[in-house]
């Protein structure tokens, strides 16, 4: 099903394109992704809660949907900007289109949309906010009296909203063999929005996955007797979290071994007295290059942050350990005196590259090491 | 680290004239190479035979010399320059072929010089097919099953395990030339002793059929210090059975989904570390059966390829420049990546807005002798691209390129009563120009599954 739809930004620019998916209208701040594949993984990837995807890459949808590589349960971002829906798709493990998919998850998608003059702009402006609409031009004054009404990301925590309200416990490792798992650790991993894949890589390479709600409190936490904790990536700004910095100041006066990813990176850097800040257009891709600095090794990385930790703010008794080569931002710390490390990038891919697996390596043998 | 400080010469060899299966592409690595080493004060010492080149102008070397790419001339030239390395994988087959004649003959060791780019070892365990074979298995990476025959007897034996088709490729030719697809025994022995007379190893590999298997290729570059980047994966419009330099090829790859691209990624790095290419730039070429998904390696070439010239014009990453830059010491993150003006490193993986397509060009009109249908051995004569921001506009680019005087997908069927025959049989049997061939199915309202189980190009 198609219709006409239209995209708004706050800067006034309108652009006219096909409408499919839910014919609803949303808002979100609007990012662009630079991957060339995965885009099932990352639009159902918690991260990208109230943001709108918009994909350089021209063609999305070609391989359709298919049962194994969702990354949530739900579509959690606002809505995806592309160039071109294909008519058809096909891959050995397609079970439905993308329009189809976007339709039993109430999210609407525009196409036909020039994304290299989006993106152009994105560039210069840094993120804006931007509303899909269905509907020809009559429907702007609806978009616009919605984006009047969206306050952007800033001081929003979304990791409350789209943290799993029910404990669980996971079991599944990798695809394609989700039965090659370890056992002998237990890992609670704190959700603020965290993707399946990493619980299917601490699976595979740590241990027993306990999944907790973010404002878990820290007895509560305790009595799972943890061998580590995992800070999972997740939307939003770090900032407002205070819930979890308070808890994760708790891990780290008992010496708990903790690893972050990305908003779980930031969450930890936050807690040991850093600062984050705003980026303009932020990394969403799969190509940054990222350095190992003691090593000088650089790894291509997978990236979605639209905040990031002042390199400047770093107390002593953290290092930083990676940078990105694309502009110099911080991408990993750790602390000297704690068994703490965390990570900026995805080390757990989907989509993207699979160099930092090793990470999760790594976090297995800090606890070995602090047992 | 910079580049090394023990060099100061490099000798590097070119292609010589310009066949079918070898042609402009190594011109252009070639002199990419030159310049780069030339800029970084290195002594540039070429060698080619082919003097239609561009590499053989007088500035691009220091010291050119168009004499036969032959061991024994060859070492006449390193008595005389004593370069302090050779740079084997400018040059495609015969550069790297060259290479390793000299590496036997002890041409190297006599006079001191070093392989770089791409070792012995490495050019043997790619190009040797048992070799290779054996490598892949040794790491887990599967490949087609096959055999190897040295003899008629041999290959009849290894032929009664797969039945037919089946496929039959010498060692070490050029384009892939005396191989061919088997349907019968009949022809299965006429390419045998073609191809047995052919390889200078007396030396045929037979492989299962892959035919109607997509087919993928990824182009990967790597550092001394093992900093891998893939500049570009390109997907076959035509499945297994036409050569890649036969095929349409799409970049980047449009069918696969991330998990299956990242296996190939992997499988490619996993690879070119076994091989023991240590530095620059090499080909690996993926099948995979569209019904399940299983994955084989094709084979690699430790060395630019065709397809890198392709990938670097597709994506502004200078395969071969930077290749040349590896070879001499530097790594990924102290080159400059030239499609951002510097701004970053080149040790980063390209991601474009854009769809290249590649068509190949024939000219059989000129071999009227020569069988017009397409096989694993390479009949095309040069190629076009076409870049569009849709897959769509590449193509129909890419057609208008081709000087054949079409617009587009223009109607080649004449009205006579048999059309739907002429269809089935140029569908089924690849010609140069079954692209137009399977337009018109399309007009005439043919279905896409049928289409597609006639021609395994994935609708």
């Amino acid at each position: 099903m198609s219709f006409p739809a239209i995209l708004v930004l706050e800067d006034g620019t309108i652009i006219e394109g096909i409408g499919f998916g839910v014919k609803e209208l949303s808002v979100g701040e609007i990012v662009f992704n630079t991957s060339m594949s995965g885009y099932q993984e990352i639009i159902t990837d918690p991260s990208y809660a109230k943001q709108i995807i918009a994909f350089t890459h021209p063609h999305i949808g070609n391989t359709g949907i298919n049962d194994e590589d969702n990354e949530s349960d739900s579509i959690h971002a606002s809505g995806i900007v592309i160039k071109d829906l294909p008519d058809h798709f096909s891959n050995w493990r397609a079970t439905q289109s993308l329009n189809s998919f976007l339709e039993s998850k109430k999210t609407i998608g525009i196409s036909n949309i020039d994304t290299r003059a989006l993106t152009t702009r994105l560039r210069d402006h840094g993120s804006l906010k931007a509303c899909i609409a269905p509907g020809d031009k009559d429907s702007l004054p609806t978009a616009q009296d919605a984006l009047k009404k969206f306050s952007g990301l800033e001081g929003l925590d979304l990791a409350k909203e789209v943290s799993t309200q029910n404990p669980f416990s996971w079991d599944e490792g990798t695809w394609p063999n989700y039965e090659e798992v370890k056992n002998e650790k237990l890992i609670v991993a704190i959700d603020f929005g965290v993707k399946k894949n990493i619980l299917r890589l601490l699976r595979k390479h740590v241990g027993k996955v306990q999944v907790v709600n973010a404002e878990i409190c820290f007895d509560e936490l305790m009595q799972f007797k943890p061998d580590g904790v995992f800070l999972s990536n997740g939307p939003g700004d770090p900032e407002p979290c205070i819930y979890a910095i308070e808890l994760i100041q708790r891990l780290l006066d008992i010496n708990m071994p903790i690893f972050g990813i990305c908003l779980g990176h930031q969450l930890l850097a936050l807690s040991g007295g850093c600062k984050t800040y705003k980026m303009k257009f932020g990394h969403h891709g799969a190509n940054h290059p990222v350095q190992d600095i003691a090593s000088k090794v650089v790894y291509i990385t997978s990236q979605n942050h639209g905040f990031a930790v002042d390199f400047s703010s770093l107390p002593k008794n953290i290092e930083p350990t990676h940078i990105s080569l694309f502009d110099q931002s911080l991408q990993g710390i750790a602390f000297k005196d704690k068994p703490a490390f965390s990570f900026q990038g995805h080390p757990e891919a989907s989509p993207g590259p699979h160099e930092l697996e090793e990470l999760f390596i790594k976090f297995n043998l800090m606890i070995d090491k602090n047992a | 680290m910079p580049k090394r400080s023990d060099i100061q010469s490099v000798l590097i060899i070119g292609a010589g004239p310009i066949i079918i299966g070898q042609a402009c592409e190594f011109d252009y690595s070639g002199a990419q190479a030159c310049k780069a080493l030339k800029a970084e004060g290195f002594r540039v010492i070429l060698v080619n035979s082919n003097p239609a080149t561009i590499m053989t102008d007088p500035l691009l070397a220091d010291a050119t010399y168009i004499e036969p790419i032959h061991w024994k001339s060859i070492e006449k030239i390193i008595d005389k320059e004593r370069p302090d390395a050779l740079l084997p994988t400018m040059g495609g087959q015969t550069g790297l072929n060259t290479a390793l004649t000299l590496a036997k003959e002890g041409v190297l060791k006599k006079y001191n010089v070093e392989l770089i780019g791409a070792s012995r070892e490495a050019i043997d365990k790619a190009e040797d097919r048992e070799l290779f074979d054996k490598t892949m298995k040794g790491i887990g990476i599967e490949t087609p099953r096959s055999g190897i025959a040295h003899s008629m007897e041999e290959a009849l034996t290894v032929q009664e395990g797969f039945g037919f088709p089946c496929i039959i490729r010498p060692s070490f030719t050029l384009g892939g030339s005396g191989g061919g697809v088997a349907y019968n025994i009949q022809e299965f022995k006429e390419i045998c002793e073609k191809g047995l007379d052919l390889s200078p190893t007396t030396e045929l590999l037979i492989d299962e059929s892959l035919l109607g298997w997509k087919e993928y290729e990824l182009e990967v570059v790597r550092d001394k210090n093992d900093n891998c980047i893939i500049i570009c994966s390109i997907e076959n419009l035509d499945p297994m059975g036409v050569h890649t330099g036969d095929s349409i090829t799409v970049a980047p790859a449009q069918t696969l989904t991330d998990k299956e691209y990242q296996i190939l990624r992997d499988q490619s790095f996993k690879i070119l570390r076994e091989i023991g290419v240590e530095t620059g730039g090499s080909n690996v070429q993926f099948g995979i059966n569209p019904e399940n998904g299983r994955v084989v390696v094709i084979e690699m070439n430790p060395r630019v390829s065709r397809s890198s010239a392709l990938a670097s014009k597709a994506t502004g990453f200078p395969i071969a420049k930077v290749a040349a830059l590896l070879s001499v010491g530097f790594t990924l993150d102290e080159l400059q990546n030239d499609i951002t003006n510097g701004l970053t490193p080149a040790s980063f993986e390209p991601s474009i807005d854009y769809i290249v397509t590649k068509i190949p060009k024939f000219a059989f009109e000129k071999f009227p002798q020569a069988d017009d249908r397409l096989t694993t051995q390479m009949k095309s004569v040069g190629e076009v691209m076409g870049i569009g921001r849709t897959f769509q506009e590449s193509l129909q680019k890419a057609i208008q390129s081709l000087e054949e005087d079409l617009h587009g997908f223009e109607s080649i069927l004449d009205n006579s009563s048999n059309q739907n025959e002429t269809l089935r049989y140029q569908l089924t049997f690849p010609g140069s120009r079954r692209i137009l061939y399977v337009a018109e199915a399309i007009r005439l309202g043919w279905d896409a599954d049928q289409i597609n189980q006639l021609t395994g190009i994935d609708f």
